[in-house]
């Protein structure tokens, strides 16, 4: 529980800075530091048991399934790190307090670090590589915070982005190699990992694994070629800097070497991967770092060159090596988390980070520059400090690697190398800021700082100086117990003394010290290092560039493919279904079936001829209009032939019907339509669509002949079998549609609903001014209304609406039913509107439509929900023969209710449709 | 019998019906409208967890048994559906009542009449019956998508329109085409049929079911079909584009019904027939998906690419027809579906407060509410980019780890990973324009006012929902689980099907 604790103390007390910054800026800091204080109290009270060499596991499920539990661990290693991470955040908690300004928002800043806290406590204590993996990409998230915290700098959002993006790629990569991991071993839990090294290092998966996860690990820890998020993300505040670049954020990727010490290293990829890309670091970004202007900038590069030299030591898969990181890790943290504090006061009260203008700043601040110094000693390796130590550790590993063959010399080479180079830029932090003349026109005058702000510098510093001085009564224990658990075995002997005799590694240091102290000042004075300006780092340059690649390609692929035309994504439909149809048939061959399926007679002939003919001058005409319309008029009354001669009456009569009525509304649209399409295709692509328009066409008759020549076997028969019986009525269709498929009629009538619903929606009350001429430029027939049509027309409705009564009632067992019904006595009310004007038919017809579709739709709806009082399924059909006199025998049957509301749905919405489309272009008068 | 299981289609039509015949009355049809969707996700969780003991359930409509008749059928993966339907459905209403509902006619029967269709089709266990059903959600959301007018609007609702006239017309061939060679409609009569059928019809049905396949991927969205969705979902008003994020999941879940159910492993000559290419086609809608989304300038658009995106996450997982691959990739689709809820909802909550700048990708003057807006964004984007802690992640886990033992891992992994890191990079240049890069001196915008509590709450329920979904991973991933093993041995739906 005191894990969880640990971890959730940051992540969910991370809102009382934003709630207690109403009382003031001591009050957020204050609550920020409570959070932070409390779980550093609890991670104390376990040091015994960690110091005496115990884990402490606690362990919750959260997702099996996948291995995601929520396990924590404390262990040497993880207490090292808590402790930097709680230790370091509690003075850096207290130094923002006084750094940030009075417009910078307190509340919000302590928000996003007590959550970067929360995330990073979460990687080192995790006993799960997920959970690992899911501290770690919130890590990312909330670095992006923290340095985009100056919103308004374009360079704090750029770097924000940078880092999240690196970071959050290896992310990703170490992701990939996590699974993998976890494939190879069946578990994601770390004491099932740890014992697992012969499995894992033998597993052909191994270097896929490896990359992936040295990926996540390089780009979090800045190593090169990944390092130049870091330098960018120096545009955050200063205690971020110090923060995250010194015991946190960077080292989350020395800490999964770490972690994974005892299974991973060892091997030669292991070696040549790891210690080299740190050994390439070390040297590279230590040379950079001289060349900085920027004090933090300076910071930034050391930082790199010294996550390259921790890399290096892990990667030199040696016990002593390692022990030597972890020593260094603890080391770099202290001298660097001061210095980015020391440069943050050099710049809070002198408004300057350039080294070029920030001279002799040793008269305005002597007290800030003793703690610089000191730290920056340690930095440089000076002996008494306790950067010294760790760095005398690491060149006695360096030398231990000459049985490796005849190029041993290079890495303890390159290590003095970036010795010289550290040594140099160290004493450029001090010479340049505190010394070297007089400072150049600064925005203010430089002073030391508020007494609390140095307090944090001052307590790192002192411990620079008793890790230095008296390491074995120090940091000894801690040091045990945290490379004891790198190392999951016995710690090698060494020896924490600050004088080891006349030894290779001394002469070594010394050479770096000298060289150093050497290197600045030619560099200073012989080269004039003020002038030497460098180009702005590659890193971004190749990063910005890759970006600005990126998306143009985006655009480029998007653009490409989705150029809004609507003609190319129907042809890319009709391809697509070409493709998916004959693929098949390519595969498996074209078997016709053995049906012969019959001769056509004349008559049949002739209808197929017309069919065919019109819908080929439907295509060919389609420019003008009208004319289309009526080719497509033929069409359509062909089809309805065609259902007359196979014996389906009904459907003949819908099709007739239907006909009909979209004429109407077709020759509504077009009424305020152009009446002749433009030519807007070239003659390629009208080649291209008739080439797939055929070849569709083809494809279709193709498969509509493979089905006619096989044998039929349907489920048909049993509708036939049972209308009678069963559904109460002897037209099969009917039944069909209201009884036994009657759920899909009850869909149908819906979308209709729907249609005519939208249709209002969308244009219902829209208006548009009629053209005074029509297109051949004749003007309108003055009488708009004639009489004989009129007269016509009013005759015929109650006729015709008794005609639909009639089918609307025997529609059960003769041909009619509800939706032809329907469409005749819209057909017929409609001729009205047209005949006699809407303003005439409305005054007298006052029918709400929409009104009427509800309506419909409810008695359809209700005669289903009705079956239920009877114990049956929605639309469940009743039916009985009752004999009354004169009348004779009359069949009712409860789906004739159903169409009921099937007709009045259908009336309804074809009025819908048509009045509101008629509106559009009616003139006032009418 | 229970009547239940028929509620989620009888209860939006009468909902629509009332507020038909309530006309104006705004409160009205508004309580009627919300009202009757609330109860929906109440019946949507009875029937959840009635699917959830493994039983199927059957509803013979009208009394005529199978194969004659239609029947309703519910099992784990229609519960599932039905619950995510009605969850969006809920925030995206109470989301309209707050004006959107407002700017043209008919919007509430219009929503009814599509969550009837959504539900109907997920609940149907004959095919012609699917596609009726899938007329009835594609026509109301032609009207959907108009709503509140505009060029843009109409422009983008032509092609939609057109597209999926076409998609309905193949599907009508296409089930035609199953009927005449097999003579049934009912899916477990026609897996019996495609079973047994002739070595001779393998390439007819084959064929059908292929076409089918485009159907159904056109509505999924799925490349090279999915050119139309980008253009429709970021120009519909901000409730209906999150309705419409389950929409997409219609398609989705035909595949998978049809697919397994019907040309699954039993299926004989017609065995898998979609398997080789809906993984291809998956990898490159989530490649191409991303790629939209990073040169999108209107963050609607970005989030219409990231739907397409998601989808081929999805089906990139569907497509590996194993239960890890399925159980992961409803996990996932019960996430995706809500994050692009969420995020098209909080696209116009940003998009009111940034005056004529709208959702474009500009700089702008500071929005009314910095915090709560960039919180909520911070975490949409989290959810959306597969970032931990959210579901997006635990997702994500689970389909690259469904894809572990496979032959398309290195693809998978590839394709999911790097598309990842796109859609960080995509979702942090837009949130940092949004809400960081802003031209402080601007004048306010004059419609700029703070967004009402009841205007962000149905925001902050989807994210809810998808914290629940995250923090109850195992549950949730067992149920998902479970419904795969149901998809991928359908004789107990066969046998309670046909008895």
């Amino acid at each position: 529980m005191t894990l969880l604790l640990i971890i959730l103390f940051p992540l969910l007390g991370a809102a009382l800075p934003a709630v207690a910054v109403r009382w003031g800026r001591n009050a957020s800091a204050g609550a920020a530091a409570g959070v932070t204080a409390i779980p550093l109290a609890l991670l104390l009270f376990e040091t015994p048991r960690v110091l005496a060499g115990g884990t402490i596991e606690a362990g919750w499920r959260w997702v099996p399934a996948i291995g995601l539990d929520l396990t924590f661990r404390l262990d040497g290693l993880g207490f090292l790190f808590a402790l930097l991470i709680l230790g370091i955040g509690l003075l850096v908690i207290l130094y923002a307090r006084y750094y940030l300004s009075q417009r910078d928002p307190v509340g919000r800043f302590y928000v996003f670090l007590l959550l970067f806290m929360g995330a990073m406590l979460g990687i080192v204590l995790s006993d799960n590589l997920l959970l690992l993996l899911v501290f770690w990409e919130l890590t990312s998230l909330s670095s992006f915070l923290l340095i985009g915290y100056w919103k308004h700098h374009a360079d704090a959002r750029q770097g924000a982005r940078m880092a999240l993006a690196i970071t959050g790629g290896g992310g990703l990569a170490l992701l990939a190699g996590v699974l993998l991991l976890g494939h190879i071993v069946g578990s994601f839990e770390l004491p099932v990992v740890l014992r697992s090294r012969e499995l894992i290092q033998g597993s052909p998966l191994y270097l896929p694994m490896l990359t992936l996860i040295l990926l996540g690990a390089f780009t979090k820890s800045a190593q090169f070629p990944f390092h130049f998020w870091l330098p960018h993300a120096m545009s955050a505040p200063t205690p971020v800097s110090a923060y995250l670049h010194s015991a946190t954020m960077v080292k989350a990727g020395v800490f999964l070497l770490a972690r994974l010490y005892p299974v991973l290293s060892g091997s030669d990829a292991w070696f040549y991967l790891v210690s080299g890309t740190g050994l390439v670091t070390l040297v590279f970004a230590a040379y950079v770092a001289m060349f900085k202007h920027d004090l933090k900038g300076l910071l930034a590069y050391s930082t790199i060159s010294h996550l390259g030299l921790i890399m290096l030591l892990f990667g030199l898969s040696t016990p002593l090596a390692a022990v030597a990181g972890v020593f260094h890790i603890i080391n770099h943290a202290t001298f660097k988390a001061s210095l980015f504090m020391a440069a943050g006061i050099i710049d809070h009260e002198s408004g300057s980070r350039d080294m070029r203008r920030l001279n002799g700043l040793w008269k305005y601040m002597p007290h800030t520059a003793t703690l610089a110094m000191v730290a920056a000693a340690s930095m440089a390796g000076v002996p008494l400090f306790n950067g010294f130590l760790s760095k005398e550790m690491f060149f006695t590993e360096a030398l231990e690697l000459h049985q490796t063959g005849t190029l041993w010399w290079i890495v303890p080479a390159a290590a003095t190398l970036a010795g010289v180079f550290a040594v140099a830029y160290s004493l450029r932090f001090i010479h340049d800021v505190f010394f070297n003349g007089e400072p150049v026109d600064l925005p203010r005058t430089p002073h030391e700082p508020p007494r609390w702000m140095k307090v944090p510098v001052e307590i790192l510093v002192v411990l620079c100086l008793l890790v230095g001085i008296f390491p074995a009564y120090t940091v000894a224990p801690l040091l045990n117990v945290a490379a004891g658990s790198v190392l999951g075995g016995p710690l090698p002997e060494f020896d924490l003394a600050i004088w080891h005799g006349f030894t290779f590694p001394l002469l070594m240091s010394v050479v770096a010290l000298s060289g150093g102290v050497l290197v600045y000042f030619a560099l200073q004075y012989r080269f004039n290092l003020h002038m030497i300006v460098q180009s702005p780092s590659p890193g971004r340059r190749f990063y910005n560039r890759g970006l600005a690649w990126l998306t143009g390609l985006s655009e480029i692929v998007t653009g490409g493919l989705q150029n809004g035309s609507l003609q190319r994504y129907l042809a890319l439909l009709v391809t697509v279904i070409l493709l998916a149809g004959a693929f098949p048939f390519w595969q498996l061959g074209w078997y016709s079936g053995s049906r012969s399926p019959g001769m056509m007679d004349g008559g049949s002939g002739v209808a197929w001829l017309l069919l065919v003919v019109s819908a080929a001058c439907t295509v060919i005409w389609h420019r003008q209009r009208l004319l289309a319309l009526v080719f497509v008029g033929v069409t359509g009354l062909m089809v309805s032939l065609i259902f007359v001669r196979f014996s389906a009456p009904d459907l003949a009569l819908t099709q007739i019907l239907v006909e009909v009525v979209s004429i109407i509304l077709l020759l509504l649209a077009l009424y305020l339509l152009p009446q002749t399409t433009p030519r807007e295709s070239s003659v390629t692509r009208r080649m291209r669509d008739a080439g797939l328009a055929v070849a569709a066409g083809l494809g279709a008759a193709g498969l509509v002949w493979a089905v006619l020549t096989r044998p039929q076997d349907t489920i048909s028969g049993f509708f036939l079998e049972q209308s009678v019986p069963g559904g109460g009525g002897s037209n099969v269709v009917n039944v069909i549609l209201v009884d036994f498929r009657g759920f899909d009629t009850f869909g149908e009538i819906i979308v209709l609903a729907i249609a005519a619903l939208g249709i209002y929606a969308m244009i219902g009350g829209l208006r548009v001014e009629r053209p005074a001429l029509d297109p051949a430029r004749r003007p309108w027939a003055a009488d708009s209304h004639p009489l004989l049509l009129r007269v016509a027309s009013r005759i015929l409705l109650p006729l015709a609406l008794m005609v639909s009564v009639y089918l609307l009632l025997r529609g059960h067992n003769e041909p009619g039913g509800g939706f032809i019904a329907g469409l005749v006595t819209a057909v017929a009310l409609i001729t009205q509107y047209l005949a006699s004007g809407i303003a005439w038919t409305e005054a007298r017809l006052r029918l709400d439509h929409q009104r009427m579709i509800g309506i419909g739709v409810l008695i359809a709806a209700l005669t289903g929900v009705a079956s239920w009082f009877f114990g049956a399924p929605f639309l469940t059909s009743a039916f009985a023969h009752w004999h009354l006199p004169v009348l004779g025998e009359l069949p009712l049957a409860s789906a004739m209710i159903f169409d009921l509301g099937v007709y009045l749905t259908v009336v309804a919405t074809t009025m819908l449709m048509l009045v509101t489309l008629g509106k559009i272009g009616a003139r006032e008068e009418v | 019998m229970s009547h239940l299981i028929i509620a989620p289609v009888v209860l939006p039509v009468l909902a629509a019906v009332l507020v038909l015949l309530a006309g104006r009355r705004q409160t009205l049809t508004r309580a009627i409208s919300v009202v009757s969707t609330s109860g929906l996700a109440a019946v949507a969780l009875a029937l959840l967890i009635a699917a959830d003991t493994g039983e199927y359930q059957v509803y013979t409509l009208g009394q005529w048994a199978a194969p004659f008749g239609i029947v309703l059928v519910l099992d784990r993966l229609s519960a599932l559906m039905l619950l995510l339907t009605a969850v969006v459905g809920v925030c995206s209403l109470l989301y309209a009542v707050q004006g959107c509902d407002q700017q043209g006619k008919n919007f509430h029967a219009l929503f009814q009449f599509q969550l009837m269709g959504l539900n109907g089709a997920f609940l149907t266990g004959d095919l012609f019956n699917l596609f009726v059903f899938f007329e009835v959600f594609l026509i109301a959301s032609y009207g959907l998508l108009a709503h509140g007018g505009g060029e843009a609007r109409l422009r983008a609702g032509i092609h939609y329109v057109v597209i999926n006239l076409a998609g309905s017309a193949l599907f009508l061939i296409a089930v035609s085409l199953l009927y005449g060679v097999l003579g049934t409609l009912n899916m477990a009569d026609l897996a019996l049929k495609v079973a047994a059928a002739d070595i001779e019809d393998a390439a007819l049905i084959r064929s059908a079911a292929l076409l089918l396949l485009v159907v159904f991927a056109l509505k999924a969205a799925l490349f090279p079909l999915y050119f139309w969705l980008p253009d429709a979902y970021s120009s519909a008003s901000a409730p209906v584009a999150a309705l419409f994020s389950i929409m997409t999941k219609a398609g989705v879940y035909s595949i998978l019904r049809v697919y397994t159910l019907v040309f699954g492993a039993e299926a004989g000559a017609a065995q898998w027939v979609a398997a080789p290419w809906l993984l291809p086609a998956a990898l490159a809608t989530l490649a191409l998906g991303m790629l939209g989304a990073l040169a999108s300038r209107r963050l609607k658009g970005l989030i219409a690419y990231l739907t397409v995106a998601s989808v081929g996450t999805l089906m990139a997982a569907v497509g590996l027809f194993s239960v890890d691959g399925i159980g992961a990739a409803l996990y996932y689709m019960a996430h995706s579906t809500l994050i692009i809820a969420v995020l098209f909802l909080l696209s116009d909550l940003i998009a009111r407060q940034r005056g004529d700048h709208r959702d474009h990708l500009e700089r702008a003057a500071p929005v009314a509410q910095p915090v709560l807006l960039g919180v909520l964004f911070f975490a949409g984007a989290i959810g959306v980019a597969g970032l931990p802690p959210l579901s997006g992640f635990i997702g994500k886990v689970m389909v690259l780890q469904s894809a572990t033992a496979t032959g398309a891992v290195y693809w998978v992994w590839g394709v999911v990973l790097a598309g990842g890191l796109l859609s960080i990079i995509s979702l942090s240049q837009a949130g940092s324009l949004l809400f960081w890069n802003t031209d402080v001196k601007a004048e306010k915008p004059p419609l700029a006012a703070p967004a009402s509590a009841a205007a962000i709450m149905p925001v902050a329920a989807l994210l809810a929902g998808i914290a629940a979904l995250s923090a109850l991973a195992q549950p949730m991933k067992r149920f998902a689980g479970d419904a795969a093993v149901q998809l991928l041995h359908p004789a107990g739906y066969i046998r309670s099907v046909l008895g």
